[in-house]
């Protein structure tokens, strides 16, 4: 299997080792648009410190990892900073309006075999695949 | 406890991340490039993360009446798939197929501090407080309709 595969695989077991710790310890779910929009004003009832906590360690890690392994951070291909904030709206709003994201539904929630995590992953990875379609067709994106 | 383990479930987080190519938009893009070079990646990656979690879960988590230091499990309820489900993820994946960037890979690649990635963060948190917004004026509405306008905010 080439490598890149098995590096995928190593990285995708820590991710799930982490949802499982924070589960088993915490008993929450390891959904980054829900820890991110509950941190956010309005984004949930009552405080929950665990949430920016969390974000301490991700963007900590972040900091860390960009530092020692600034390879694993190679930019994607070019995009006009307008779509990138489009890109970005979408993301905030759509993730809020359905309640969760490729590691809430996608590894959380599929994991459990939630039939709403089963649809909204399918769809949403079938809405990414018509972007990149549409993006290629309207605007030529590679 | 709970600060601990979140800070270090978010620092595992990233790294399973960084590790996994997700922090490459290009990989993810390659993944979502679906009719022309594909590259599966992503798929292996969250296999990886399932064949980790769901046993786990499973044979575990379910076991247990309490997680280790809380009252009780915070999983969600409803099994139910409405538009709000539906709408909000084909919102979410037309925008991740733009740039290749969903909120977690674009938070770990934060301090990269390139351009295109602060303006996406910020853009999603905007979108995520404009949506909180949203959400709280149809609520304000909805109890004024009820109650009547001098009913103020409501107290949930």
């Amino acid at each position: 299997m080439p490598s890149t595969y098995l590096w995928a695989l190593l990285g995708g077991a820590l991710i799930g080792a982490s949802a499982s710790i924070l589960l088993l310890y915490t008993g929450k779910v390891a959904g980054i648009s829900g820890i991110l929009g509950g941190t956010l004003p309005r984004g949930a009832v009552g405080r929950e410190p665990w949430r920016p906590w969390f974000l301490v360690g991700l963007l900590g890690g972040g900091a860390l990892l960009v530092a020692l392994r600034p390879e694993a951070f190679a930019a994607g291909p070019a995009r006009p900073l307008a779509a990138v904030a489009l890109a970005g709206l979408l993301v905030g709003v759509g993730t809020r309006l359905g309640n969760g994201c490729t590691s809430g539904h996608g590894v959380c929630g599929m994991s459990r075999m939630s039939p709403r995590s089963i649809i909204s992953t399918m769809t949403f990875i079938g809405a990414g695949v018509a972007s990149v379609v549409v993006g290629r067709m309207l605007w030529g994106l590679s | 406890m709970i600060p601990v383990i979140s800070v270090v479930t978010g620092a595992l987080f990233a790294l399973g991340l960084a590790l996994s190519g997700m922090t490459q938009p290009a990989k993810v893009l390659g993944f979502l490039d679906l009719f022309g070079s594909w590259d599966p990646t992503l798929m292996f990656v969250m296999g990886g993360a399932i064949m980790v979690h769901a046993p786990i879960y499973w044979l575990v988590v379910r076991k247990r009446p309490k997680p280790a230091f809380a009252q009780a499990f915070s999983l969600p309820v409803r099994r139910d798939v409405d538009k709000r489900l539906l709408g909000g993820a084909v919102l979410f994946g037309l925008g991740w197929g733009v740039a290749g960037f969903c909120p977690g890979p674009a938070l770990v690649s934060v301090s990269t501090l390139t351009p295109t990635v602060l303006v996406f963060v910020g853009a999603m948190v905007a979108g995520m407080v404009l949506f909180h917004e949203i959400e709280r004026a149809r609520g304000d509405a909805r109890h004024r309709a009820e109650h009547g306008a001098a009913a103020g905010r409501p107290t949930a």
